[in-house]
């Protein structure tokens, strides 16, 4: 920790996380919660791509907190996992392509608010305009070239975004070339979300304070794993159609609807119990400055489960025609603003783990 | 004064490790229980909660031990560092019961890593908490409330009502406000005295107060003095405190692990006039960072400067705070606040007496220095490649000895023979065992073995 900053309060959250990161090192008690404390230890000076990386590293678990004894009212005042949050924030702030929209969905609901209202008007629009002469099932309200004309570049146009973002990623953490064992690693922490486990399998320190607790866990995996099957469920369709020419609609027994079915009530439940759980935690501890902005995405990421399910519940009924332009709107809002919310962590998070095995393996 | 009409049946002053394991016993046991901690929620766990590890006999693998580790070596251990100041009996019963309590302490919630990086040499013979003391802590506490005990914070226990040998109440302020608890039973785990420095002051002269303190500023003693003018037995040197030698810009209070500094080995260690005084490689640091507290506490202002080269600072543990650093070492002495020339003339001297040779950090290398006083014995390397560095010491106090006579029952004893109803466990009472020097983790032992101990017989006899 240096002293020459020691009692500035205008020193950037990086030199604040690094002022923090330096006490850590000479203390060591954390090693065994997660993966940010070996990798301090590996170090002994961190420059400002180190605390990126640390900070993408962390799960915000919030164990470290709980257990140190340098937390406020200390002179130290350390608040690890808050302060990693929003280097975090505005790492993700920087990196984001074009510029003109870093951080426009992250910070505050209202924007994510009004970009739902934008693409449900649009998709009402798009319905309106757009409807075929004839059609089967959603196709009766929105042509196939229709929805492909629309979704194929709000698809394609984000993944570009993040591409570059995490290109910029990659060359200020010093990544290298990623081999197959270092993404072998990073996806089995991401399937498992070992790094919420708090080191044992006990969980992390979320909504019940200095108890541990695999609630926040299971829940983040309930939407990972949901939003998962939702994408799979998509992308098995897109191949049915173009590979084997079996086109919507499908039935119960298909692979979109297999796949598709339980993915929107896993995404939906998860959602809802991360939001609970959102509500029973400490703000100050993640990253104060978004939490809005998070309630927010969590919300849209349920909303796009939600409304998928309501919209198979609805077919053959008069609702389909609003339901689908109420679901097409809300998956349109989602993957849009993808590069500028919280959704981005997914990917900076994996390249930090890919970055993280780099140095362990 | 307002009379609190409740008795409980058992009282337990203080709130760290001792306190707690205490507190769990006998409320398992089936007695209603309160805890009286002085310090509020945020600091709660006295010096606990700046603990790492547990010194645990085991005679296979055991949870995060490796190996075996059994009584002898044990009590071998406990031996070399007390110089003889122990209670066999004590030290052997606290030694044998270790292995016991580890498998409790996870019943009860805490949770054990392997050894930190950087204490590899104690992974046979500690097992380090998951998180540090706060973590053990913290679990104690979950499992006292789960238990129904009832747990006040910021209750300072003035007065221990002890009439003709049988305890009635403490008299205390919870929160400023004078408050009268009735128990049946007390246990007494309120910690040392070494946050006193008036009292430190007395024991070992105004020098005292340039000490710092390196735990909890909780720790006042003021249960202890009220108990020894009551007539208490009393165990340990009352002059006597444990210190380690740590950075001296530390806080004055409660800067814990992070103020060490591991660098004396790798250095050459002047006083304010720019003097050597002590061997600073006489053995491997772990088995000398205590008595460096005592030595630097007799230099004058209780201050000394540790200075390296550039070949030394990566070879030890990073420090919380960055050394003091200059091109020359003249320009290091001033920066440190001594003579620039002096230090330049010690360390010049020193460089002339080390001999060829390589330095192996991780044992007795035996390069020597040849021809000065007082020689350096192991790893002693010239100070010769810019930038320098410079590290100021300051005698770092962990805990004091004067403590409460207990038996193996953890029954303190009176004028009158052995009191009935009035118990001491951790640190009040570790002066019993550990007479004298330190050995690491075996304050959590002595605290562990004797709460236990102490919150069994406790509600045993209000049964």
């Amino acid at each position: 920790m240096s002293l020459d900053i020691l009692n500035l309060t205008d020193r950037t959250p990086t030199e604040e996380a690094r002022r923090q990161v330096e006490i850590c090192n000479a203390c060591r008690y954390c090693e065994g919660y997660c993966a940010v404390f070996p990798a301090i230890t590996k170090q002994r000076a961190f420059a400002d791509g180190d605390i990126t990386q640390l900070a993408n590293l962390c799960h915000n678990c919030r164990g470290c907190y709980y257990a140190c004894q340098y937390t406020a009212p200390h002179e130290f005042d350390l608040n690890l996992p808050g302060i990693l949050a929003e280097v975090r924030q505005d790492s993700w702030d920087r990196y984001a392509w074009p510029g003109a929209f870093a951080g426009a969905f992250q910070r505050k609901g209202t924007p994510i608010a009004l970009a739902l209202i934008v693409g449900l008007a649009l998709l009402f629009l798009a319905l309106t305009a757009l409807r075929p002469a004839s059609g089967e099932g959603f196709y009766a309200y929105l042509s196939h070239g229709g929805m492909v004309a629309i979704f194929a570049p709000a698809f394609l146009l984000p993944l570009v975004a993040i591409g570059i973002g995490l290109r910029r990623y990659w060359a200020e953490v010093g990544g290298q070339r990623i081999t197959f064992a270092h993404l072998r690693d990073a996806v089995a922490a991401t399937a498992n979300m070992r790094n919420l486990g708090g080191g044992q399998g006990q969980g992390c320190n979320f909504e019940a304070g200095d108890r541990y607790s695999n609630q926040r866990r299971v829940a983040h995996q309930l939407v990972m794993y949901g939003f998962l099957l939702c994408f799979a469920s998509t992308s098995s369709g897109t191949v049915l159609h173009y590979g084997f020419g079996l086109e919507a609609p499908y039935g119960l027994f298909s692979l979109p609807k297999l796949l598709g079915l339980p993915g929107g009530f896993l995404l939906t439940i998860g959602a809802g119990w991360l939001i609970r759980l959102k509500l029973q935690s400490d703000r100050d501890l993640g990253a104060a400055s978004a939490w809005g902005g998070e309630v927010a995405f969590v919300l849209l990421l349920g909303l796009t489960g939600l409304t998928g399910l309501a919209l198979y519940a609805a077919t053959g009924t008069a609702l389909v025609g609003p339901l689908l332009a109420i679901h097409l709107g809300t998956v349109l809002t989602f993957f849009l603003t993808t590069p500028y919310s919280k959704m981005v962590h997914g990917f900076y998070r994996l390249a930090a783990l890919i970055r993280d095995a780099q140095v362990r393996l | 004064m307002t009379d609190n009409t409740t008795t409980w049946d058992v009282v337990i002053v203080g709130g760290g490790n001792a306190a707690l394991c205490a507190a769990i016993e006998a409320a398992e046991a089936g007695a209603s229980v309160i805890i009286l901690e002085g310090a509020p929620l945020d600091y709660r766990g006295g010096n606990s909660r700046h603990t790492r590890n547990f010194r645990c006999m085991h005679s296979g693998p055991l949870s995060v031990l490796t190996d075996r580790y059994e009584e002898d070596e044990y009590f071998d251990d406990l031996l070399r560092v007390t110089k003889g100041e122990t209670d066999e009996n004590l030290a052997r019963m606290t030694i044998r019961t270790s292995e016991t309590c580890l498998p409790w302490m996870e019943k009860q919630g805490v949770r054990f890593q392997p050894s930190l990086s950087g204490t590899l040499s104690l992974s046979r013979t500690n097992a380090f908490f998951l998180g540090g003391g706060k973590a053990l802590v913290n679990a104690y506490y979950n499992r006292a409330a789960d238990l129904g005990v009832a747990v006040r914070y910021e209750a300072q226990v003035k007065h221990v009502d002890i009439q003709n040998g049988v305890f009635g109440g403490v008299d205390c302020e919870i929160a400023g406000q004078p408050t009268r608890i009735n128990g049946k039973v007390v246990v007494l785990a309120s910690g040392g005295f070494q946050a006193d420095l008036d009292w430190l002051a007395r024991a070992w002269g105004p020098a005292a107060k340039n000490f710092l303190i390196r735990g909890t500023p909780y720790n006042r003693g003021v249960v202890l003095k009220d108990m020894l003018d009551q007539g208490a037995e009393s165990v340990g040197d009352p002059t006597q405190c444990h210190a380690v030698a740590i950075d001296g810009r530390a806080p004055k209070y409660d800067g814990g692990i992070v103020t060490r500094l591991d660098c004396v080995p790798f250095s050459v260690v002047v006083n304010r006039h720019g003097q050597r005084f002590y061997d600073e490689g006489e053995d491997v640091w772990p088995k000398r960072y205590a008595i460096w507290g005592r030595l630097v506490a007799a230099q004058p202002d209780q201050v000394a400067y540790s200075i390296i080269d550039s070949k030394s600072i990566d070879a030890f543990m990073p420090s919380v705070f960055p050394p003091i650093q200059a091109d020359t070492i003249e320009g290091l002495g001033q920066q440190l606040g001594i003579s620039g020339s002096v230090l330049k003339e010690t360390v010049d001297k020193f460089n002339e007496a080390c001999r060829p040779g390589t330095l192996r950090g991780n044992e007795l290398d035996g390069l020597a220095t040849d021809g000065i006083e007082p020689p350096k014995t192991n790893w002693a390397r010239p100070i010769t490649e810019p930038p320098f560095y410079g590290y100021e010491l300051r005698p770092g106090v962990t805990f004091t000895y004067l403590g409460l006579k207990v038996d193996d029952t953890a029954r303190v004893t009176g004028e009158g023979g052995r009191m009935s109803n009035v118990w001491a466990a951790g640190e009040i009472m570790a002066g019993s065992i550990l007479g004298q020097g330190y050995l690491a983790g075996f304050g959590m032992t002595i605290g562990t073995v004797f709460g236990r101990i102490a919150g069994r017989e406790a509600a045993a006899y209000v049964a």
